[in-house]
């Protein structure tokens, strides 16, 4: 099983089970985690399932689409990692995958 | 303003529920006025994800969400509703009896909607705009700080940092640009989602040196008494500097907020309003919630759901409209009287 581990503004750190397929934001929610909203339900419409992906997990998830980085301007403390967890499919390399969600999203 | 309107049911909310409650409110002979922060009708279906389609519509394999507003637009049209869009109900207040209830809705634009039942369709709160956490930015909101522009001249000859990249922040640079003092645009790349003409226009004044365009993040603001001095701004390398200014107005987007509804008197579960499966009626008589807005046990947040609670709630509140009419059950099939209400008779 493939496994996401989501660190708080706090600095506490949940790691949770992931399906292959579903989402970093879709794992989010179903484990109840805190700091991720998802307003718009997974349309990469809201910017409210902002994460920082940990730096060396970066390139294994990749870059934000065009149309993900767009959305990115309506989130708030924007960094070189920021990714939208709904734009972030589990796959078997990304097991172990760390992010942290930021302080506020909506 | 001031204006006073009646009615016979006040909506607030111009969702795809709202929008469906005017049908089944209309097959009874009931008007409605509907009543939506948003400029458009539509609610998140029209706001969040247009395009998007939607699958579980029954009768439509698949729809995008404005494909469903404009429908029910269309289906609604013979019942002539009256729309109040970009005002948002700040009060309901019960005046008459349990048994003949009359509201008074208040309106930020100064209109009283007077009505004889109160349908809460709004889905999840109001649209309203998305405030940066920058901390003590409450102090300066509406005094030097703002998410929209209500008076221009306030503007007048103004040191004004706008901040965002889309067609809001975009469109108030070069409106603004005439009145005010400087116009800073500080966005976190150089590149924009908005309108191709704005950004070009916005791209010469700048090469001009007329506007100004930074390219970084406001972490801190600094000022007295809810007037700022200047913007504590980190640059794509990392570094921060002090900048000058009078006003501030961030642009992030739209986020939902349960808004007023906290104060009307109605009991509240987690900001969900409780109601029973019957009639979708509130704690208070004559006031009925319908869609993503209310709870109740097997509750999901479906618009298929949100149309049938929209269906029973017309039928209860015909007995509030008109209490002494008896409300004989009718097919859209074969009624003619329902058919005519329609205009296909």
């Amino acid at each position: 099983m493939t496994k996401v581990t989501y660190i708080d503004a706090s600095g506490q750190s949940r790691t949770v089970e992931a399906q292959i397929g579903s989402t970093v934001m879709e794992t989010a929610l179903r484990n109840s985690i805190p700091g991720i909203e998802a307003e718009c339900g997974g349309a990469c419409a809201c910017a409210t399932c902002h994460v920082y992906v940990a730096p060396e997990w970066a390139e294994a998830t990749g870059k934000a689409s065009q149309m993900e980085e767009d959305m990115l301007d309506f989130a708030f403390e924007v960094r070189p990692t920021s990714r939208l967890s709904c734009q972030i499919k589990v796959a078997e390399a990304l097991d172990g995958l760390v992010v942290t969600t930021p302080a506020k999203q909506g | 303003m001031n204006e006073v309107l009646s009615t016979d049911v006040a909506i607030i909310g111009a969702g795809p529920i709202g929008l469906f409650a005017v049908f089944e409110l209309g097959l009874l002979d009931i008007k409605a006025h509907l009543i939506d922060i948003l400029p458009k009708a539509g609610g998140q279906c029209a706001e969040l994800y247009p395009e998007k389609p939607i699958y579980d519509i029954p009768g439509f394999p698949v729809v995008s969400g404005q494909e469903l507003v404009d429908n029910l637009m269309k289906q609604i049209h013979p019942f002539g509703p009256k729309f109040h869009l970009g005002e948002m109900v700040e009060r309901v207040e019960v005046a008459g009896t349990a048994e003949r209830p009359l509201f008074r809705i208040g309106t930020d634009n100064e209109k009283t909607i007077e009505a004889k039942s109160v349908f809460i369709a709004a889905g999840g709160g109001s649209f309203q705009p998305k405030k940066p956490p920058i901390p003590g930015l409450d102090a300066y909101e509406n005094k030097s700080v703002f998410y929209s522009v209500r008076k221009m001249e306030h503007f007048r000859d103004r040191r004004v940092v706008i901040v965002g990249g889309g067609d809001s922040a975009l469109d108030w640079a070069l409106n603004l640009h005439p009145i005010a003092k400087r116009i800073t645009l500080v966005h976190r790349r150089d590149a924009f989602r908005a309108a191709p003409h704005s950004v070009n226009a916005m791209r010469e004044l700048v090469n001009t040196g007329d506007m100004e365009f930074v390219l970084g993040q406001v972490t801190a603001v600094k000022g007295e008494d809810g007037q700022l001095s200047a913007l504590m701004i980190r640059r794509e390398n990392g570094e921060h500097y002090d900048h000058p200014c009078d006003d501030m107005m961030p642009f992030f987007g739209l986020t939902m907020k349960l808004g007023p509804i906290a104060g009307w008197g109605i009991n509240l579960h987690e900001n969900l309003i409780p109601v029973d499966t019957a009639k979708f009626e509130t704690s208070v008589p004559g006031v009925f919630a319908i869609g993503d807005i209310n709870t109740y046990p097997g509750k999901l947040k479906l618009i298929l759901s949100g149309f049938h609670e929209a269906t029973l709630a017309a039928q209860r509140a015909h007995h509030y409209v008109y209490p002494d009419k008896k409300l004989t059950f009718q097919y859209t099939t074969s009624s003619t009287s329902l058919q005519r209400k329609l205009g296909v008779s």
